[in-house]
């Protein structure tokens, strides 16, 4: 069976809506979400909780979610906050 | 700042053990949960950010210090408006006044002669206990602390300041978050109790927990298992000396001890007066608006202000007024009362007053001397006082020197206010703070005034830096045929020439003389031929005393002048304790025992070597041995190396040829283990690299040609070359073998390190099982060393291994070439023998210093394999790497 994926980019202004959109699609048929941080330098406590929900979201749906172009700064954060592991991180 | 045990157990909820409710975990975890998640986010703030945030933090608590004071004051009943107003524009101004230049994100200090760079980690989440003495300007300073170094805060405020803490928070917070701090960065919890609090301190996911208040919150914050900056009461004993002014030394105590009425716990509790100005002193104090009780009033005052049955102050008067205590102990004073001061005689439980009083009572001791003062000082600093506070005025620094020596305080003021002193950044140049370390004496983990330092992680970023290194030789080296000519140029009124009988009646001492300018008076010690026993060397001091000597020219091998080494240094130094000088070092410039620089006399030690091995002329080192005691002792230093080296062949014209070929290998012993040395540089390579050339092609001639002058000539200045590199990289395994071997079998120098010679190349050569560390180097380099070494000998080979192998096949050749026998075996030693000799050999060869530069650190079981291979000799130095991966 083909794999589905959706590549999504996150603009640093708008990552709480950019994460609830894409949270909308995870019940369609993508097995997996591949989120483009690239653009984005910091990210705050809204945006955190957001996305604790969508890989709990994520997870329930066996929907695998790959973060593309995460900063160190940003990857250190999803380490201290323990979400790192729920994601797959591409370059 | 710390509360007082009394105060907090009036205001302590009861100590009851309740579990927790569901519904209260989870509100805890919700705090801690939002702290977190806002420490996390701070971690990406910039240095801009955060003072861009403190700065509006600090308007803020400006802003507000009155409002809060004022709510302080109602809620708490305690201390004195005003003065709280001054405490919360301290903990703002003040503070900010030294953090707003400190960097405390990325790097925040730099030591680039160190090539040292700390750089700031964030802790995380902090849980703070604040108290009830000082609740607002607490809060403020934690608050702004925690936000220039991006933590969050979990406040759990004294209950009987909860409403004007959680306002000070409250006020905080919304500086912060509207200038872009995250949300939940603070948080004050909306009740008190110990489980809480307990609950908080054990959580994971608090970092450090921040206690200011009394004994039981601190300790309670210890015994946590978090790091923990706690910091708890004090009992501030104050010695007034008689130099002191005391104008302004009365003023001080009075502003101190009365600022908002004595709750801060830095301020003086005893004071300790001189007889000779006590009298004066209250006095001048009573002037000033303090109320002297008499011995009745003090009795009185005693009683009801502290617990007969506790020996604390009693909660009702902490932070009261000196009027109000007054009225409630039943005393009359004048209505502008500011003060009450009652003399105590000894500090403990049967003078209650000598106890901390965090009101506006003094107490106050006449001393009839300054040991009796300091006595007394003491005795306060031990009665609770232990690593906080302590207050000298004086016009005498030995006084104020002598008094801080013998406080145990983190804070010693001199000639001000105790407890504004304390605070810092008012009287002095203490880090404004408003929690005093108190160091072990206090039970805390700092004796600093407690800072933003204390809110970080400081990680030390250490660059590798470039380790200094140093070549040394004798500043004047004469060398080929007829140098001892240049004996001449060496004025001196008194001279003695060292050497042996061999030498002297080979007639090398009358040629000496011969050179020697005239008028000088000369005198001739022969000793035997031998290492030096400590008895020859006390000869020979005795000697160069007797003659007054200010010149030895020793003429001899290694053994003659290492002898004339040690007598120079006994004559110089004659306190030098040799045993004492050997003692072992790992690094020249970190040895514990020094040689010594100051001198009696002066003499000049001009060498001249009749072998061509030891490079003793040349060398720092001597051996000296001490028959009585059966033990031999190697002396390192460059103190000992000579002041003029003469390195003439003529005196090595008739060596016999054993002795040419021992001496021979010894020098190639030299040249190769200080070309591979983990010391090895630059200089001494190119030494070792010449006199292994020079070995390699004119030891075979010298040997096969003892009347070859060019042979001679070449061979004594690869010896002398050689000295030269390994006075400087030192040797290596091999030379450690080879002692071991040769003092246990009797065996000559050069003879045993030719037995070990081709498989110590071949087993350094190998990738190490256990490298030596060696900042002096980069990357394990022997076996390229070797293979260059190989090149410059025109050994051939395409490879590394090649090449390593060529070189051990010539050195093998080599000492064919000069009849050494090839095995210890040969040497006709039963393997029996040898089995039964080898653990005290290899005990012996890993005691030995020698290999501590070696490039390659010997495992015990590795030596006693080379011992093995040596046993049998030709054919088992194989090089054999680990790794064939090796290039060039």
């Amino acid at each position: 069976m083909a794999m589905t994926a959706v590549w999504l980019k996150i603009d640093e202004e708008t990552v709480v809506q950019a994460l609830q959109h894409a949270g909308g699609r995870l019940g369609s048929v993508e097995d997996e979400v591949v989120l483009d941080f690239s653009s984005v330098r910091r990210i705050d406590p809204s945006a955190l909780r957001v996305m604790e929900q969508f890989v709990g979201i994520a997870d329930d749906k066996n929907v695998t979610i790959v973060l593309r172009g995460v900063s160190v700064d940003i990857y250190k954060v999803l380490k201290l906050v323990k979400l790192a592991p729920r994601f797959v991180f591409s370059n | 700042m710390g509360t007082s045990d009394s105060v907090q157990e009036r205001m302590q909820v009861p100590r009851v053990e309740e579990c927790l409710s569901e519904e209260r975990i989870a509100h805890l975890e919700g705090l801690v949960s939002q702290a977190r998640t806002a420490a996390v986010v701070l971690t990406q703030f910039t240095q801009e950010d955060v003072d861009r945030i403190v700065k509006s933090m600090v308007l803020a608590g400006l802003g507000q210090s009155q409002h809060l004071a004022r709510l302080a004051v109602e809620e708490t009943k305690l201390g004195v408006m005003e003065d709280k107003v001054i405490k919360n524009m301290v903990a703002t101004e003040f503070v900010y006044n030294y953090i707003k230049d400190k960097r405390t994100v990325g790097i925040i200090r730099e030591f680039p002669e160190r090539n040292l760079v700390e750089m700031a980690e964030p802790i995380g989440v902090i849980f703070a206990i604040t108290p009830i003495t000082n609740p607002t300007s607490t809060v403020l300073f934690k608050c702004i602390m925690a936000i220039k170094t991006r933590n969050a805060l979990i406040f759990s405020p004294h209950p009987g300041a909860w409403r004007c803490s959680s306002e000070a928070v409250k006020i905080m917070y919304e500086a912060a978050l509207k200038h872009g701090a995250p949300e939940g960065v603070f948080s004050c919890l909306d009740s008190h109790t110990l489980q809480d609090n307990a609950y908080l301190m054990r959580h994971k996911d608090v970092g450090l927990i921040d206690a200011t208040g009394g004994p039981g919150a601190v300790k309670a914050a210890y015994s946590s298992g978090k790091p923990a900056l706690g910091v708890g009461p004090g009992n501030t004993p104050v010695y007034l000396e008689k130099t002191a002014d005391l104008n302004t030394a009365v003023v001080d105590i009075i502003v101190s001890k009365t600022f908002d009425n004595g709750t801060i716990c830095a301020s003086e509790q005893t004071v300790v007066i001189d007889d000779e100005i006590y009298d004066l002193v209250l006095e001048k104090f009573a002037e000033l608006g303090a109320h002297i009780c008499n011995e009745q009033e003090t009795e009185l005052l005693a009683g009801t202000v502290i617990d007969p049955l506790t020996a604390r102050m009693q909660p009702t008067a902490v932070g009261q007024k000196a009027t109000d205590i007054a009225r409630l102990v039943g005393l009359s004073v004048k209505p502008n009362t500011k003060l009450l001061i009652a003399q105590v005689y000894g500090v403990g439980r049967e003078y209650p007053l000598s106890v901390e009083k965090l009101f506006p009572v003094l107490s106050v001791y006449r001393a009839k001397s300054i040991d009796e003062a300091l006595r007394v000082c003491v005795d306060v600093n031990h009665a609770g006082g232990l690593g906080h506070t302590a207050v000298v005025f004086s016009r005498n620094d030995e006084v104020i020197r002598k008094f801080s020596e013998i406080m145990n305080a983190g804070r010693i003021i001199v000639n001000s206010p105790g407890s504004v002193g304390a605070v810092g950044g008012v009287y002095n140049d203490l880090v404004p703070t408003f929690s005093f370390g108190c160091g072990t004496g206090g039970g805390n983990s700092t004796t600093d005034n407690v800072n933003i330092y204390h809110y970080l992680n400081i990680k030390r970023v250490a660059r590798r830096t470039q380790a200094h290194m140093w070549f040394r030789v004798p500043n004047q080296i004469y060398f080929n045929m007829n140098a001892v000519e240049n004996v001449r140029q060496f004025p001196s009124y008194s001279t003695i020439i060292v050497t042996n009988p061999a030498l002297e009646h080979l007639g090398y001492v009358d040629l000496v003389r011969r050179y020697i300018p005239e008028g000088t008076h000369v005198h001739v010690s022969v000793i035997p031929d031998a290492e030096p026993e400590v008895s020859t060397v006390t000869q020979g001091v005795e000697a160069l005393n007797f003659y007054k000597a200010d010149q030895i020219i020793a003429l001899g091998g290694g053994s003659v002048i290492d002898a004339a080494k040690i007598m120079k240094l006994k004559y110089e130094s004659p306190g030098a304790d040799l045993e004492e000088l050997a003692t072992p070092f790992l690094d020249l410039r970190k040895r514990v025992i020094q040689y010594p620089t100051e001198r009696i006399t002066r003499v000049r030690l001009i060498a001249i070597s009749t072998t061509s091995g030891t490079g003793s002329e040349v060398t720092p080192f001597a051996v000296l041995t001490n028959k009585e005691r059966g033990s031999k002792v190697t002396l390192a230093d460059y103190s000992l190396s000579p002041d003029v080296a003469i390195v003439d062949p003529q005196f090595v014209m008739s060596m016999p040829r054993g002795l040419t070929a021992d001496t021979g290998i010894d020098c190639l012993t030299h040249a190769l283990e200080a070309g591979v040395s983990s010391y090895a540089s630059a200089y001494t390579d190119a030494n070792a690299m010449q006199a292994i050339r020079l070995v390699f092609k004119y030891l075979p001639l010298a040997y096969q040609h003892p009347r070859d002058e060019e042979a001679r000539c070449m061979m004594h200045n690869a010896a002398c070359i050689a000295a030269m590199a390994f006075s400087n990289a030192s040797v290596g395994v091999n030379h450690a073998l080879a002692h071991a071997f040769g003092a246990r079998f009797g065996v000559a120098h050069g003879r045993a390190n030719a037995l070990m010679l081709p498989h110590v190349v071949a087993y350094n050569a190998a990738v190490p099982t256990k490298f030596l560390p060696s900042p002096y180097q980069k990357g394990y380099v022997a076996h390229k060393k070797y293979a260059t070494v190989a090149d410059l000998l025109g050994l051939g080979g395409h490879s590394i291994e090649e090449k390593v192998q060529n070189l051990v096949a010539a050195t093998e050749k080599l000492l064919d070439q000069l009849d050494f026998p090839r095995s210890i075996a040969d040497l006709g030693i039963s393997l029996e023998e040898f089995t039964r000799a080898m653990p005290d050999l290899t005990k012996l060869a890993f005691d030995d210093p020698s290999w501590l530069s070696n490039p390659r650190m010997p495992l015990m079981s590795e030596l006693a394999e080379l011992f093995w291979k040596a046993y049998q000799g030709r054919g088992m130095a194989v090089v054999a790497y680990a790794s064939r991966q090796q290039t060039v």
